[in-house]
């Protein structure tokens, strides 16, 4: 991990094999904790997509978005559960419309 | 129109692109599509359509062109295209865009949708980017979820009404009764959540502050946090067999808002504080995220010492831990404690030392600040050590700051002389070119303080420009002390040196660094010894090409030449200077102007001296465009308190145009002295006429002139008394007086004695103050001892030529 300063945010890295993660924090925030949040973050992501792999991301990056906000609201964790996070996600994705409901052309 | 084609196989087609120039060719195709598919309006593959343009937004092209799109999205009642059009929402607008505005109908609507995840989409996107107009608006409505019992809402709500309040302060109230059972929930989401929107209450308002505590807020935290440290293993919060650690952090950060300055509530949770440090796995990052929290907690709250110290030690665990993220927040928070728990902190020094040697920039400049604050009369030896080690190997970005942090811990504690120098020393050697500008005058008043160092000193200084004359500050420091105390280094209390050799070192550091200072040295060097060598060296100057150097020295050659008289009198010590604060401006002592009887006297700074160019002031001071002379302390002659006897010298004087009784003639007073000598610049003579004054018994006085060009009130007369008999006279003492009109000074003789046959004479310098341009008169009194008796005689000097006053 490194770490660099800006006038109230610090910016810390941490590396995941080939994944970089940026995260900008406040002062007052616990720097160890963040690497904990961003490590969580990782961790929703393998459950949701099982072995989660850099190709993951790029195609399904809507998801990926889906997830996070899912964990992470205005800055602020909601939720500490490994479960309810993806649980959520998987039920919402049920709830997007069938191919059928769109007059037999694909979603997206 | 051939469908859009799909998300998925326009990021496949961007990745082949092999340059940028393809890639961008393919955005700006697919782009072009795209905005003519939302021209028709086209609701089917609306939702595709912003997908990709999400897509290429996160690339970095521009977007803004679906802005619109996503707000109908957002009406939209399809799930996809409310799920897209909300992210949509969060990635291309934000409240520059008065486009947002639109959205606060269909959130309103969203609000209170039937579905909680079309909820919390909009509860999600309000409290991400809402505006403060939404926050107005909508707040009522998060109000309304946060008492739901929806748990997957109501911590949605909870943290939605943390933005609300971030946005628009005033409406904290309104959250206020909703906060009263947050915490009873079993729910982890919501308890995390409400310890957040807690938190974010107690910072703003110490108003709610207040009443937090007294609803006993802090017991019922202390009670959660002890159930999750007690409570076994639940798989769903585990981090590394800790249980939820997310929200144990938080609720220690609570108590820290609730705890500061506050004995009661401080009280209530020294237990639990104690208990969360000593039992908390410090194996992994997760259980050091812990400890870090509660550390900062008890130092931030009234703890008792005991938990303090248990603090710090942990944070000097932390230091030596391998992982260098927690050896750099330890750092951190060490430095943040210094102040408040100096001993405590000390006991650590060792380990904090060690840090300097780490391989990472970030920790080293922690370490090396932190060490600069634990530097005190005790440790300064060993820690000057280290420091100066870490001066040498550091990067070149620490080593200014090093350098000044060395110069005020030596500064403070130095304890010895001989110690402040050398350490001093040490700095301008290693790291020379990174110290700052106020170093030099500061070093060079620190050895002018320390007068029995001299000889030490400028042997040392001599010593390291042999070496290595790369080094600015070092060389002006060592011209300035070796041309102050080159007598020192030369003769007797140094073992080897010859001037010659010293000269030799002179003309190699000039050639290569030159810079006035270095001319000055020979001047210097030649009061001590004239030697035809420097003065040839110092006329080759004289047609250099840098036209300071070139002034300077033709100016000396003039010295050399016409004034030799005037040498020692010039080229006198400079005086002790006064004791100046490190940190403000450095104050010059002016030479000039120095009365008889204070000469430390401190004139103010000259408006607009810079510190960065005092070293050079400095340098002025010794040679100076003008050549001013310095008056020594405590002349023989003070016109001062030779007042009795002039008013008897003036008794009958004929003075004109004014009464012969009239009051005490006029003394020359103390406070004027500054303005005759700061503006006395001497010039070549312009040919006025010397006069014999006095010329009996043998004893021959005579005067010539010179007048100043800046002040023409100014007259200079230089007397020499020659003694043409076969005795010498001793004792010699010349007093002057003036009629009241004018003001004299009188400088010190250059000796007592008038060697008899003419072979030598005393010279003594007379500055008289003209301002009204009368006829320069003047009453002389010479006392001698000759043969053997005491001689005395008065005198009258009307001679005066009409170029010296006029």
């Amino acid at each position: 991990v490194c770490s660099c300063s800006l006038s109230c945010f610090c910016l810390y890295f941490p590396r995941y094999a080939s994944l970089y993660f940026c995260c900008a924090i406040e002062d007052q925030d616990n720097e160890l904790l963040t690497l904990e949040v961003v490590h969580r973050y990782v961790e929703l992501l393998d459950r949701y997509f099982g072995n989660v792999c850099e190709l993951d991301i790029i195609f399904n990056f809507e998801k990926a978005y889906f997830i996070l906000d899912e964990f992470i609201i205005g800055g602020e964790v909601q939720d500490t559960s490994k479960r309810s996070a993806v649980k959520a996600i998987e039920d919402s994705d049920m709830l997007q419309e069938t191919v059928e409901e769109y007059m037999n052309k694909p979603a997206f | 129109m051939p469908a859009p084609i799909r998300l998925r196989e326009l990021i496949r087609t961007i990745r082949t692109a092999r340059t940028q120039a393809e890639e961008r060719e393919m955005i700006q195709k697919e782009c072009a599509a795209i905005r003519s598919s939302f021209r028709e309006e086209d609701n089917t593959y609306r939702c595709r359509n912003v997908a990709k343009l999400l897509y290429m937004h996160m690339l970095g092209y521009p977007a803004h062109f679906g802005q619109l799109e996503c707000l109908k999205l957002i009406a939209s009642q399809k799930f996809t295209d409310k799920r897209i059009g909300y992210l949509g929402a969060m990635l291309l607008l934000d409240e520059r865009q008065d486009v947002h505005l639109l959205m606060t109908n269909c959130i309103k609507n969203d609000l209170n949708h039937s579905t909680q995840y079309v909820q919390g989409l909009a509860l999600c996107t309000l409290g991400c980017m809402g505006s403060s107009e939404m926050c107005r608006d909508l707040a009522g409505e998060v109000e309304k979820l946060l008492k739901t019992s929806n748990s997957y809402l109501r911590k949605k709500a909870a943290l939605c009404a943390v933005h609300v309040i971030r946005k628009v302060p005033e409406l904290m109230e309104m959250f206020l009764p909703a906060t009263k059972n947050l915490l009873n929930e079993k729910n982890h989401g919501v308890l995390h959540t409400s310890v957040v929107l807690l938190t974010e209450m107690c910072e703003r308002s110490p108003d709610m502050l207040a009443h937090f505590r007294k609803v006993s807020l802090v017991p019922q935290l202390v009670r959660i946090l002890k159930n999750l440290i007690m409570s076994g293993y639940s798989p769903e919060h585990d981090v590394s067999g800790i249980s939820d650690p997310f929200l144990q952090v938080r609720i220690l950060r609570l108590l820290r808002i609730l705890g500061r300055n506050d004995d009661d509530s401080s009280e209530a949770m020294n237990d639990i504080l104690a208990q969360v440090a000593t039992n908390t796995e410090t194996s992994k990052n997760v259980g050091n995220a812990i400890l870090y929290e509660t550390v900062l907690t008890i130092m931030d709250i009234k703890s008792e010492s005991g938990l303090r110290v248990l603090a710090i030690n942990i944070l000097g665990r932390f230091l030596l831990n391998n992982d260098k993220n927690i050896r750099y927040v330890a750092l951190t928070s060490l430095l943040k404690t210094v102040q408040t728990d100096h001993n405590a902190v000390q006991r650590h020094r060792s380990t904090i030392v060690d840090c300097l040697k780490d391989l990472d920039v970030s920790i080293k400049r922690r370490a090396m600040e932190l060490s600069f604050a634990l530097v005190n009369g005790n440790n300064v030896r060993g820690m000057m050590k280290e420091l100066l080690y870490f001066l040498d190997s550091c990067e070149p970005e620490f080593k200014a700051d090093c350098a000044s942090g060395i110069f005020l811990a030596a500064e403070k504690y130095a304890p010895s002389k001989r110690w402040h120098i050398d350490t001093i020393m040490r700095v301008l050697t290693t790291a020379g070119s990174y110290v700052r500008d106020d170093a030099v005058p500061n070093l060079i008043q620190l050895i002018t303080n320390s007068v029995e160092m001299h000889a030490y000193t400028v042997q040392r200084l001599y010593k390291a420009i042999l070496g290595d004359y790369s080094q600015q500050p070092l060389v002006q420091v060592a011209s300035w002390c070796i041309g102050e105390y080159g007598d020192l280094l030369v003769s007797g209390q140094c073992e080897e040196e010859e001037p010659i050799q010293v000269y030799r070192l002179l003309a190699t550091v000039s050639s290569g660094v030159c810079d006035s200072g270095d001319v000055l040295l020979f001047v210097f060097l030649s009061f001590h010894f004239p030697c035809s060598r420097i003065k040839k060296v110092v006329s080759i100057y004289g047609s250099s090409i840098d036209v300071e150097l070139q002034q300077r020295a033709v100016e000396y050659n003039a010295l050399f030449k016409k004034y030799d008289h005037m040498r020692p009198a010039l080229l006198e010590r400079m005086p002790v200077m006064e004791k100046v604060t490190t940190n403000g401006p450095t104050e010059i002592v002016q030479t000039n102007g120095e009365t008889e009887t204070a000469v430390l006297e401190t004139k103010p700074p000259h408006s607009g001296l810079q510190p960065g160019s005092q070293a050079n002031d400095l340098l002025d001071l010794l040679g100076g465009n003008d050549i001013t002379p310095v008056i020594p302390t405590a002349p023989t002659s003070k016109p001062a308190s030779a007042g009795g006897e002039l008013l008897d010298l003036l008794g009958d004087l004929n003075l004109t145009g004014s009464p012969v009784s009239a009051p005490a003639p006029q003394i020359s007073q103390p406070p004027f002295l500054p303005d005759i000598l700061k503006s006395a610049t001497f010039l070549l003579s312009t040919g006025i006429p010397s006069i014999t004054a006095y010329n009996k018994n043998g004893l021959k006085i005579d005067f010539s002139f010179e007048r100043s060009n800046t002040n023409p009130s100014v007259t200079v007369i230089t007397i020499q008394a020659s003694n043409s008999t076969e005795l010498d006279m001793t004792d010699f003492v010349f007093q002057a007086a003036v009629p009241k009109t004018f003001q004299l000074q009188l400088l010190s003789p250059s000796s007592s004695v008038i060697p008899a046959f003419n072979s030598g004479t005393i010279t003594q310098v007379i500055k008289v103050l003209n301002p009204q341009k009368q006829q320069l008169r003047m009453r002389i009194k010479l006392t001698y001892n000759h043969k053997g008796s005491a001689m005395q005689d008065l005198a009258e000097v009307n001679n005066f030529p009409p170029q010296s006053w006029q």
